[in-house]
């Protein structure tokens, strides 16, 4: 037992086991071989690794990120497989799902082989998500019992959604045996049409073309008739609305089949960032704590994503329903862009945030400012992401694999995208301090980030 | 098209001092919903100085932006507002460069932030620009050492615009506090009547935006009454009104916006006819408001769609001194903004 691995913690939390408390995790081949107490014994006698943590820093799974794009093939200037998934590793991020809005679409078992061919070796587990149209067209369905053969996790077009309602209540008729989730980007083309930032009181201040709400909630709606309909496995990608989550928590009163997700970036943030003011929850957490919060610039391309960032109800809104356990996952919706991408009037600007690795220190700030609590958060980046999708991560149950991620919750640091593993540098938190970082992450009990390595001096 | 106009060849030798800058702090002209009314007095009362001064034929010239160099940065057509700043700038002494470009400078393959480096590494100091984008005077504005005065961005602002029309109401009304004004028509798709809201409210003007409720803007009521005016805290007075016998009953000034054809083709009104016949500016309707009521158009006009010919062309029409007072306007406003000589060498 020479490879195995013991880590004795101030503080492990893991919603799968309802566990909050000091211990220890063994680790051998690959996998948790015991965890709190048992562990202590387990490892009496054995020659194992120990790994003694700083009392203060919590050790949890390591976090399942049901929503990102990883740009490769087609879009290698703005991301790869590897450094996405090196960004993943910095962010605490094990297990990611990564969009199939690439060049060409990931639409077909050939493309996923390949993909999951690439994928070989990089520090986090990559899972594809397919298409659910061919080409993410909209016109024809794709081969998704293929797919799922070949790996597929979900299906979705995100990046468009599915337009025609007949198309989509056909996919929903053809999955539903396959028990995959169809993962739909909300978003009524007709009723946003070239739309690049909330409709409301902002986009009337900057001239800016608005992206109302009710053109997410149009199409979750419809889909939710289907659902209704089908009983097939539905989830909702990136929530922005208040009106979502009522949806949502309605389908779920009823006991359909429907998980949902949102974003660090739709919990904390406003579109008055678009305007270079910083209001919303994340500002106000770090007030509280004390934390300057710099203003920034109008038209700041930097917040520009798709769904947009909306008013401070909608955040308070999708707080209450992750609060409420309507709301499962949160997920990044990792998009990262070129300077180039960005660089360049507002309407030409590609919408997306580079997320992985400010995702937990973001985060953190509602935890801190006492409005989320710790065990919340790790569950919503955990064990409920795995548990909507029936991935095997999200726990550290004896038997599971040693995934894990260790953070410590007080250490402030300075968002800096150019020390970014990620190629997207594109983030309007760049320049904020934060409280929260990770410093270790573990993949198959093997250290695949570690900031003392990492940055000697930072 | 490219034209480059050369430099005077006559020394002038009469010149009249410009005044001490007033707001050495402000580099640019972006949006006046951060200015402050002491601020747009300052411009207001030297654009009267300057009024005064090209009336009077024997008076010297303007020479403060001599060897300046001033871009107009055109990627949209304009002719009254891109005449208006290259007169501006010449009669203070400016070498003017007139570029205009169709379509957006992504579609010609060149960033936006490429483009103005390089005039600003051919000498520009001063671009006046005009673009189909919202915020493309801000990215030029973080992108070089000069100045950059926003002559019309998408939707946003038009601010010398507001200013202009702020001038030429004050010339007639004295002053435009307690005094109400009109903002009629495509209100949603108007950065004229943005910048104008701005402008009349910090000066103590009530503002009525009024068209049909597919052309306002969402959430302007909302909006206004969370940003009082900087410097004296006043809460802007802006109402919305869909009705346009009662927008017009008893007020001061009617500024009427062009109807863009396409907004009927886009589903926003059901037909011009009806808009015209809704909406447009008869002397029946302007009777409705004060005896007087001055009537303003930043043109160019639709005559016979949003404003009747008659309207257009009778007493209370200041459509041709809000050309003129342009000039003057746009010339304050260069004097305020331009860099010192020396240039500033750090970016804001």
């Amino acid at each position: 037992m020479a490879d195995a691995l013991l880590l004795r913690a101030g503080r492990i939390v893991d919603p799968s086991q309802g566990l909050d408390s000091p211990g220890a995790i063994l680790i051998e081949d690959e996998r948790v071989a015991a965890i709190g107490s048992d562990a202590m014994r387990a490892a009496e006698g054995r020659d194992a690794r120990v790994i003694d943590l700083p009392a203060g820093w919590v050790v949890a799974p390591g976090f399942v990120d049901l929503h990102a794009h990883l740009r490769e093939p087609g879009y290698e200037g703005k991301e790869t497989i590897a450094t996405g998934a090196r960004a993943a590793a910095r962010g605490g991020f094990t297990t990611i799902c990564c969009m199939p809005n690439t060049n060409p679409v990931l639409d077909s078992a050939a493309m996923l082989d390949s993909l999951l061919d690439r994928a070989r070796g990089v520090p986090a587990r990559v899972r594809p998500i397919a298409a659910i149209t061919r080409g993410e067209e909209g016109r024809e369905l794709t081969e998704m019992m293929e797919l799922a053969e070949a790996g597929a996790v979900a299906f979705s077009d995100d990046g468009r959604p599915v337009s025609s309602g007949r198309m989509m209540r056909l996919a929903m008729q053809y999955a539903t045996p396959l028990g995959l989730p169809l993962v739909e980007h909300c978003q009524d083309e007709d009723l946003v049409g070239a739309g690049v930032m909330h409709e409301g009181a902002i986009s009337t201040l900057l001239g800016l073309r608005g992206w109302p709400a009710a053109g997410e909630e149009v199409m979750l709606a419809r889909d939710l008739t289907l659902v209704r309909e089908t009983g097939a496995r539905y989830h909702a990608a990136h929530l922005s609305t208040a009106g979502s989550v009522a949806l949502i928590r309605q389908a779920k009163t009823e006991g359909l089949p429907v998980t949902a997700e949102v974003t660090p970036h739709h919990l904390l943030l406003t579109d008055e960032w678009v305007a270079g003011e910083r209001a919303g929850p994340l500002a106000g957490a770090l007030g509280e704590l004390g934390l300057m919060v710099p203003a920034g610039v109008r038209f700041d391309t930097s917040a520009k994503v798709n769904p947009p960032l909306r008013s401070n109800d909608d955040c308070a809104a999708l707080l209450a329903g992750l609060l409420d356990g309507t709301i499962d996952a949160i997920a990044t919706d990792h998009a990262p862009h070129t300077a180039v991408d960005k660089d360049c009037e507002f309407a030409e600007a590609a919408f997306g945030i580079s997320g992985f690795e400010t995702a937990l220190a973001a985060l953190l700030a509602l935890v801190h400012a006492g409005r989320l609590p710790l065990a919340t958060l790790i569950g919503a980046l955990t064990e409920r992401p795995a548990r909507a999708w029936n991935l095997d991560a999200g726990t550290l149950k004896p038997g599971a694999l040693a995934d894990l991620v260790i953070f410590d919750p007080d250490e402030e640091w300075t968002v800096d995208p150019a020390r970014f593993a990620s190629k997207g540098r594109n983030t309007p938190l760049a320049g904020l301090t934060l409280r929260g970082r990770v410093r270790m992450t573990l993949l198959g009990g093997a250290m695949v980030y570690d900031a003392s390595a990492a940055e000697p001096n930072g | 098209m490219t034209t480059v106009t050369p430099r005077p060849e006559s020394i002038v030798e009469d010149t009249v001092a410009a005044p001490a800058v007033s707001t050495p702090q402000r580099r640019h002209l972006l949006d006046l919903d951060d200015w402050t009314p002491d601020e747009m007095r300052t411009i207001l009362t030297r654009a009267g100085e300057i009024h005064a001064l090209l009336e009077n034929p024997s008076a010297g010239r303007l020479e403060s932006l001599r060897g300046h160099v001033l871009v107009n940065l055109f990627y949209e057509n304009s002719t009254r507002t891109r005449v208006s700043f290259e007169l501006a700038g010449k009669r203070l002494g400016a070498d003017v460069v007139n570029i205009t470009a169709s379509g957006s400078s992504v579609a010609k393959g060149e960033s936006l932030r490429d483009t103005v480096r390089t005039l600003e590494a051919l000498g520009a100091r001063i671009v006046v620009v005009r673009s189909g984008a919202a915020g493309a005077p801000d990215l030029i504005a973080r992108a070089i050492n000069g100045s950059v005065i926003n002559a019309g961005d998408g939707w946003h602002a038009h601010p010398s615009q507001a200013l202009l029309d702020l001038f030429t109401l004050e010339r007639h009304l004295g002053s435009v506090a307690g005094r109400r004004v009109v903002i009629l028509g495509d209100i949603l798709h108007s950065r004229v009547a943005r910048s104008n809201v701005w402008a009349l409210t910090a000066m103590g003007a009530e503002v009525t935006l009024c068209g049909p409720a597919t052309l306002l803007p969402p959430s302007a009521a909302r909006l206004y009454a969370s940003r009082p005016t900087p410097g004296t805290n006043a809460p802007r007075r802006v109402t919305v009104e869909s009705s346009v016998e009662r927008a017009l009953t008893g007020a001061d000034a009617v500024m009427v916006l062009r109807l863009q054809r396409e907004r009927q083709q886009a589903g926003l009104l059901p037909s011009l006819r009806e808009y015209s016949r809704q909406y447009g500016l008869t002397e029946a309707r302007l009777a409705l408001a004060r005896p007087g009521a001055l009537v303003l158009h930043p043109g160019p006009m639709n005559e016979g769609l949003e404003i009747d010919p008659a309207v257009a062309a009778g007493p209370q029409a200041v459509i041709e001194e809000q050309v003129t007072n342009g000039v003057a306007v746009r010339m304050a406003l260069l004097e305020a903004l331009a860099p010192a000589r020396e240039g500033r060498q750090t970016h804001g």
